[in-house]
């Protein structure tokens, strides 16, 4: 489903992503670890389509088309989706306004029929009973004032609204104490599905537990130096990146 | 240039009617705005408060008297202003006040027309009327006063409650040459009473006109006073405004200026915090296109202890339009333990679009609270980022952020149609901004 060939990208001049190669398959959990400050988050941003940094050399085909030049609402409606390590609040803008208008625009882009308040209130009515939000989350500002926690499960909402093929979260535990973890990793778990693909970037194992990943990635000084299947994360845990990378 | 030279000449022609309408301590009124608009004449930019507003364009033409004209319909009202079915609506057209017919009103209320009150009650308005505006000083006020016939009168006598919204619609029906009108409103809220009051500024299309109005608000002890003044003039007009409220102890007053139309505006917003207790809120929200120029100078007098003010002036502006915000807050020795907050945000949407903003605190108490703070910026690229990445495309979103901004303003409106009425003109700016962009 997704393919990152070669990818080098730069923000003024300063290089972060230094070749990035990356294969992720329909079903597959794969596992993004890494130290701060490694680029872990500039992959995730750039995969979204974020304009703040140049990409200078190398390929991302989503479905074996190139997305590389498409804008963030493009890709967007193509099924990608980014849950932010840092949710942006808005103020003045309702959570229930904003994802309506998300969903009609993904839905509209794909040739299916909008959602009129109804549909919709049904469609995140159940989402929200997953992911043990509150109703009055709909009445809110984006994100405004809201915990680490219930940021988190906004974007894990978000994400169950939107449908998309493709999701990379990006840091979705930190902030997160066990409880919230646990409601967050199950709605991930629940939306696990043969036509879909997640990548799970991450500094801890610990969300790992929850999230169990069949492929995991060593990402080092923006290039994933090592590839495995999960225990490769417990090892990471134990003997630190240093050791790792060698 | 016809200058102060023209409006003098329309005095002397119009005298004899001005003389013989209301008592004769009014005209000695008119005399004095005259005199003191011909000793100030019209402003320069090398005086302080108006630095970055030109009025030239006001002094070039060649203004008449606006004349009488037929009543607008209510459909007409309702369009150009939101639907004030719940409330108790005043009309004047060219400055002329109509109160409909058989509008009970509460006991202990008088509304009607300023000339009406001026022969009826000339007493109550003579308590108020001109009270505390600074002639000497407010040249454009001395003008409204020297050419005073008519305008609203709304007298809410102590304990008294006007439950239901006063929406007071000026309405200008411009003639084939430059007309300008000079409306008076004139708010006084007794002892324990309530009452809402908004003011529209509405045309039925055209121009050049001039409106230059004068609002007065006075609110008694614990009495509370909401008032929302919102411009819509068409885009060749003039509006200059003067608006001076003066509070006592207990008194919770708030005021909101909505600007959205003209060619060239002024609003000057005076609180005059003058007992103790006071909790008042001033509000704006300017949004500008084209060529417009919107002039926003508010000044918050804490005259006593213990009082606390809020300012919040929010604006947008686009294409090569031009703000000013000037935010002055003067705490008097005395006023011990004042709690003044003031913000100016403004969103730039284009590269030629400009905004002066200055905040001016002048605090002589030593135990006082006071802030201010101006952001000045272009939509938040992360919010704009956040909300692509989730198919929403562009220019959907900026909109929608701005919108956003616009709306901590306009959500803060207890009067609920207006509310709506205003996020949906809002709205509908924002579309036509980006119609006119393309």
């Amino acid at each position: 489903m997704l393919e990152i060939k070669n990818l080098h990208a730069s923000v003024e001049d300063r290089k972060i992503l230094k070749g990035v190669n990356l294969t992720v398959k329909a079903g597959e959990i794969h596992a993004i670890m890494g130290p701060n400050g490694s680029g872990k988050s500039t992959l995730a941003q750039v995969l979204a389509g974020r304009d703040t940094f140049d990409v200078t050399e190398g390929e991302i085909i989503l479905d074996g088309e190139s997305i590389l030049e498409l804008a963030p609402e493009e890709r967007a409606t193509k099924g990608v989706f980014l849950a932010f390590q840092y949710p942006v609040e808005i103020p003045g803008v309702r959570n229930n306004y904003f994802l309506k208008t998300a969903l009609n625009a993904v839905r509209k882009a794909r040739g299916e029929t909008e959602f009129d308040a109804m549909d919709f209130l049904k469609l995140v009515k159940g989402k929200m009973k997953l992911l043990k939000i509150d109703e009055s989350f709909m009445n809110r500002s984006v994100n405004e004032g809201f915990s680490g926690g219930e940021k988190k499960r906004n974007e894990i909402l978000q994400m169950a609204i939107l449908d998309p093929k493709l999701c990379v979260m990006d840091e979705t535990d930190s902030g997160l104490d066990i409880d919230a973890l646990r409601v967050v990793a199950s709605g991930v778990n629940a939306l696990r599905s043969p036509e879909r693909a997640i990548v799970v970037i991450t500094h801890y194992q610990r969300l790992l537990n929850y999230i169990v990943p069949d492929i995991v990635h060593v990402f080092v000084d923006g290039r994933i130096i090592k590839t495995g299947g999960k225990e490769l994360a417990l090892e990471l845990e134990k003997e630190g990146y240093a050791e790792v990378a060698g | 240039m016809p200058g102060v030279a023209a409006y003098e000449s329309t005095f002397n022609a119009l005298e004899p009617a001005l003389r013989a309408a209301g008592p004769a301590w009014v005209h000695d009124l008119r005399r004095q705005g005259l005199d003191r608009f011909r000793a100030l004449g019209f402003p320069t930019l090398r005086e302080e408060e108006w630095r970055f507003t030109r009025t030239r364009p006001i002094a070039e033409l060649d203004f008449a008297p606006a004349r009488e004209s037929p009543a607008v319909d209510s459909a007409t009202i309702v369009a150009r202003t939101f639907d004030d079915a719940g409330c108790l609506r005043v009309v004047l057209v060219n400055g002329r006040a109509a109160l409909p017919a058989g509008q009970p009103l509460p006991k202990g209320v008088w509304i009607g027309s300023l000339a009406t009150a001026l022969t009826e009650r000339g007493d109550r308005v003579r308590a108020v009327l001109s009270r505390g505006v600074d002639l000497d000083r407010q040249r454009f006020a001395a003008l409204n006063t020297a050419f005073l016939t008519d305008g609203v009168f709304i007298d809410v006598t102590d304990n008294a409650t006007v439950e239901q919204p006063i929406h007071i619609v000026h309405v200008t029906v411009p003639g084939d040459a430059p007309t300008m009108t000079h409306p008076r409103l004139v708010v006084a809220i007794g002892r324990n009473a309530h009452a809402s009051v908004v003011e529209s500024y509405v045309t039925t299309g055209g121009g050049p006109y001039f409106t230059n109005a004068v609002s007065e608000l006075r609110c008694g002890e614990n009495a509370t006073l909401t008032h929302c003044k919102v411009q819509r003039e068409d885009a060749r007009a003039f509006h200059v405004a003067m608006q001076h409220a003066v509070l006592a102890s207990n008194s919770r007053f708030s005021t909101l200026s909505v600007s959205m139309g003209g060619a060239l505006v002024r609003n000057d917003v005076h609180t005059i915090l003058d007992g103790e207790g006071i909790d008042a809120r001033v509000d704006g929200l300017y949004l500008a296109g084209g060529r417009q120029h919107v002039d926003s100078h508010t000044f918050i007098h804490h005259a006593k202890p213990h009082c606390h003010s809020f300012e919040l002036y929010k604006g947008v502006l686009d294409d090569h339009a031009r703000g000013v915000f000037n935010g002055r807050i003067y705490v008097d020795p005395i006023a011990q333990k004042t709690d003044a907050k003031q913000e100016n945000n403004c969103i730039l949407l284009s590269d030629d679009a400009r905004i002066n903003s200055n905040p001016q605190l002048e605090i002589f108490a030593d135990d006082v609270k006071c802030t201010h703070g101006a952001a000045i910026g272009k939509t938040d690229d992360e919010a704009l980022f956040y909300l692509r990445s989730r198919g929403i495309a562009a220019q959907d979103a900026r909109d929608l952020i701005v919108y956003a901004f616009a709306s901590e303003v306009v959500d803060r409106i207890s009067i609920e149609p207006l509310k709506q009425g205003l996020e949906k003109e809002v709205f509908d700016w924002l579309e036509q901004a980006r119609a006119a962009r393309g």
